[in-house]
Parts: structure tokens; sequence; C-alpha cells
């Protein structure tokens, strides 16, 4: 397979990464707050997730934030995580997670126009040693729901 | 460039390392990761491939042409090993790698020379082969083990707080020190023979391990000179294969030392009852060794023998002149360790301000320049630094100046990248 740099580090990818959004070491109020290193490559994520339950519809991502020390892939693709999910479903975001994890597995695009800036991840695929890195952010966000859903308020996961 | 490497000749040792003609992304290969394995020159490779081409069969118990061969050239290379670092052959123990050398160790040594009270001393400074060991048996043998912390700001930062050693040695405890000569990290270059007598005044039943998975194939080495016990280092740094490393030591301490595996080769004597054990060194290697493995071993201290292990280190120096000035004039870089190359190898690690050393690795391979990012198995001393990862280049015998500018041109592209 064929691959250049512009394939890693595109344009969106890039600017996620120089004007990231929903950046932030907190969130007032949040329901949950997991932390993922992943050891090999030294990346640490925050992720506060506030989880919107009020009316009668199922449980949505009512704000999501994340912070951390890590290379562009990994902060750029938590960045356009954020703005994906947001006002989803709880359930409706972990699918979305399943598509983008997919996606980068090289296992087919779904869910394309839901992903927004997440399809720009795709070339990250060509660099295997760097697929871990995008999948970081979502990763967080899967166990923060999974967290939200057993009651529990915290979470620390390090990835091998 | 104008300056000139007259240590050695670069461009003849160059092409006896078929590797280094290879092409990366459509560049030639920089490899500054010599910290983490070597390149092999052809000697190795011939040396290795003639073993099992002509002389091929298991050591030590044949009576055949070709079983005495296969001994002969084993035995040999262990009395090459044994001259290189100025150790007695019969305390020459071939393992699998440092890390196991590591192990033997901690099991066959610390584990039943100290207990209750005892120090253990290591530094903030090691790589994981020489932490995680010790961490492993200490708490069935029951002694403590204290690190000497590394200076983190300051004119000695990256080298060890002397200070704080001589308070825990003055405790009378210390019985086992463990240190590295050389950091694979930042470079630094430990007053080895220093720390052990000042251990050995304050016990003298204390004995003394060096790491030289750095500094053996980067600088002369010996042990007497070191007032070593116990040497470990790795064969795949030195020039030489994978799979085989070495753990060197005082033959009348590993006489003492129970052996760490059973098996074929180690036994003088096995009844279904009980088992008697062979003398050292084979008390230590169990089972069929890595017989090509130290062959190509024994060709890579040829090779490193003729160029001269002063050549390699004066070598290193010169390079370190050129690239710590020249890493230091890139905006934005922080070099980490040793300014002064007289007192660093040739391990460099560094930061660029606000860049990840993962995208950096990335985009220099683009460029053909192999570096390493990460935290290099030593987090402790990582952590020291302030990061979680550094970026390093590390250099060895058929490294250029053009190289080191190849890396200084590699770290503006990837600056310029994110910048633009
Ligand atoms: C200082 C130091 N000690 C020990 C080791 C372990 O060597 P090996 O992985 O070959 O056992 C290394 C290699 O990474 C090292 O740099």
């Amino acid at each position: 397979m064929s691959s250049s740099l512009d394939d890693l580090y595109q344009e969106i990818i890039l600017d996620h990464y120089r004007k990231p959004r929903h950046r932030a070491a907190e969130l007032e109020p949040h329901d949950v707050h997991v932390h993922h290193a992943n050891p090999l490559c030294g990346d640490e994520l925050d992720l506060r997730l506030q989880v919107d339950s009020t009316g009668s519809s199922a449980p949505r991502v009512g704000a999501v934030v994340y912070d951390g020390d890590g290379c562009s892939i990994s902060m750029a693709s938590a960045s356009a995580m954020t703005e994906a999910v947001t006002g989803r479903e709880l359930a409706d975001a972990d699918d979305l997670g399943e598509a983008f994890r997919l996606m980068m597995h090289g296992e087919g695009l779904k869910r394309e126009d839901d992903l927004l800036d997440g399809v720009a991840f795709q070339g990250v695929a060509k660099f295997p040693v760097r697929v871990k890195c995008a999948l970081l952010g979502w990763m967080a966000l899967k166990d923060a729901i999974g967290t939200y859903r057993d009651g529990n308020q915290e979470h620390r996961v390090t990835h091998e | 460039m104008t300056a000139m490497l007259d240590a050695l000749d670069v461009e003849t040792v160059r092409k006896d390392f078929p590797i280094l003609e290879r092409r990366v992304h459509g560049r030639p290969l920089v490899y500054l990761d010599s910290a983490a394995t070597s390149q092999k020159p052809q000697a190795v490779l011939d040396a290795m491939d003639r073993y099992y081409e002509q002389s091929n069969a298991n050591v030590h118990r044949g009576v055949h042409a070709l079983a005495e061969e296969a001994t002969e050239a084993y035995e040999s290379a262990r009395g090459k090993v044994a001259r290189f670092v100025g150790a007695d052959p019969r305390g020459v123990v071939f393992t699998k790698n440092a890390t196991e050398a590591f192990n033997v160790l901690a099991y066959s040594l610390a584990a039943n020379r100290l207990g209750d009270g005892d120090i253990l001393l290591s530094t903030q400074m090691e790589h994981h082969a020489n932490l995680v060991p010790w961490q492993l048996v200490q708490p069935r043998a029951g002694f403590e083990i204290r690190y000497v912390p590394v200076m983190a700001s300051g004119p000695d930062a990256g080298t060890l707080d002397l200070a704080a050693f001589d308070e825990i040695v003055a405790t009378g405890r210390v019985k086992l020190l463990t240190v590295t000569a050389m950091s694979n990290v930042v470079g630094t270059i430990n007053p080895v023979a220093d720390l052990a007598a000042r251990v050995r005044a304050a016990n003298a039943e204390a004995v003394v391990v060096v790491d030289g998975a750095q500094s053996v194939p980067h600088m002369p080495t010996d042990m007497l000179a070191l007032e070593a016990d116990f040497l470990c280092f790795s064969a795949h740094k030195m020039l030489g294969p994978t799979g085989i490393g070495v753990l060197a030591g005082k033959p009348e301490l590993l006489d003492d030392m129970p052996p760490f595996l059973g098996g074929g080769e180690m036994i003088a004597n096995v009844t279904l009852e009980g088992t008697t054990f062979n003398e050292v060194p084979y008390k230590f290697e169990a089972g069929t060794p890595p017989i090509a493995e130290a062959v190509g071993l024994g060709a890579a201290v040829d090779y490193l023998s003729a160029l001269g292990m002063e050549s390699v280190r004066a070598h290193e120096v010169a390079l370190l002149e050129h690239v710590l000035p020249a890493l230091n004039a890139v905006e934005g870089v922080t070099v980490h360790g040793p300014t002064d190359p007289s007192r660093r190898g040739a391990a460099v690690s560094f930061g660029v301000g606000g860049l990840h050393p993962h995208d950096i690795g990335t985009i220099m391979d683009r460029e053909g320049v192999a570096v390493r990012a990460g935290h290099h198995c030593a987090k402790p001393l990582v952590r020291v630094l302030g990061s979680a990862a550094t970026t390093r280049a590390s250099f060895y015998v058929y490294n250029t100046l053009d190289e080191v500018q190849a890396l200084i041109d590699a770290i503006e592209t990837t600056k310029r990248f994110f910048a633009r």
C-alpha cells in the first residue's frame, strides 16, 4: 500500500491539532471522568462526559471534553470525536465509535456523514503504528459510556 | 561540511554494512537508532553463515569432527569476549540478552545473598532490564531497594545525585550496587569505579553489578578498572546478532550461586534423586546454547577490536562535538543530558518545543532518518526529564557528519510541517 505523509497528516487533522475543539481540563458538572494512557508512546488522555438524561428520551451525550498529552494524531482525533458525538444518544455514540474503529482497521466505511471530520483519519490506517493513536479518544468515550452505565464516575485504563 | 572525522575511516567502515545501502521511502537510510540495536557488518553475517555451512553441530557432547569444530568455535568466542572486557573466561556466561543476565543475578545472586536489613542500591537512570528483575525477587528476599536520584536541572542535569548516593551508602547497609555505565537515554557516563569503591569502603561484602549494554559497544571496557563484580551486555548492540547476551562475573562469585535454569549442559551428574551441577560458566548455560550467535558475537568483537575501541569512542566524541551544538542551535530544541562530550555517549535524547516525539519520528522516517520516539524502556528517567517521551538519535561507528546534517534538516522539516 502506498502511503504519503499527506494521508497521515491531512489538513483537517492538522487543523484539529492546532485549533482543538472541546479541549478542556474541566467540565462542570460531569457524570464520568476517564483517564486513558498508551504507555508505549506515552500518550495520556482525560475525558469528561456529561450525560443529558432529562426528559423521556434515551440519555444523550450532553457535553464531552478531553485534555491530554499526546501526539497530533491522538489529540486531533479526540477533538474530531467530540464534535461527532455531542448531542447523540449514548447507544448511537457507541455505534459511531464502532464505525470509526472499523474504518481504522480498514474494514469498511460506515456512517461517513456522521463521523464528520473523523473521516479524515482514514489515511492513518495506512500507518499501522499510528492507528492506536487515532483510536485513543474514541476508546476513552466508549469506556466513559460503559462506566456511566455501570453507575460509576471514574475509570483509569492503560492500553497495552 | 568541511569538518572531518579522522578517528575512523567511516567511508570504509560503511562499506562493511550492507544494510546501509538501502533506501527508505526513496531516501538513503540514515540509521540513528543504534542504541536500540546496531547494524551488522558483513564479517559477522559471513561468520555465522560459514558456521552453519561448514561446522554446524551441537557443542560439548559429540565425538565427531563437526562437534569438535562447533565446540571450538563456541569456546573461542567466549575467549574473545573475555579478553574484550577484561574478564576471566570461566566467568563469561552466554545468556539470551542483557535482560536475561540481570534475571540470573536477581534470582541466583540477590535472592540468596541479600535479606532483611540489606539495601540493593539502583538508580533512577536504569533501563527496565536493570529495574524489573530486582523488583520481582524483592518481596520474597526481603531486602530494600533504594534508587539514586538523577539531577533534573542545573549544570549536572542528567547525572546521578552523588550527595544522595553517599547518604545511602553511609548507612553501611548497601549489599549490592547495580548501575549502568552509560545511559541509553541521555548518554551519561557514570563514574562506576568510584561508586563501586565508595560502596565497598562502607561495606566490604557489597557486590557491584554494572549494566554495560550501552558502554561495552561504545568505549573500551575493563572489568577490573570498573571495579565490577558482574557486567551484563547484549551482542546485538555491538554489531553482533540478536539472541545472545553476556553475563561476565567473578568465577568465585558465580561458583557460590545456585543455577538459574535447569536442564542439559549445566549438570555434572543426574539421578532421579538429584543432580550435581557442572562448573561455571556451564552451570548457567542450560540446554543447547546460541552457538551460531556466539560465533557472530566473536566476529563482532574481532571487528570492533580491529577498529580499536579507543577509536570507536573518539569517533563518537567527534560526532557529539558536532551534533550537540547543531541541535542546540535549532530553535525550540532542548537536548537532555550532559553537554560535555567527554562525559557522555552518543545516545542523544531531545525535545522539540510543542511537538510530540511520535510525530517527529514519523516525519523523520519519511526523510529516511531512523530515530526512536518514546520512553526508551527507562520510564523513571524519562519522567525526571519532565515528559512522557523523548526523541532519541543514537550514533555508532558508521555514522557520518552528513548524517548529523540530515538529522538537523529533518528536524527543520518537521517543524515546518507542523507550522504550515
Ligand atoms: C542500558 C540498557 N540496559 C539493558 C538493555 C537491555 O538489553 P536487551 O533488550 O538486549 O536485553 C538495554 C537495551 O535496550 C539498554 O540500553
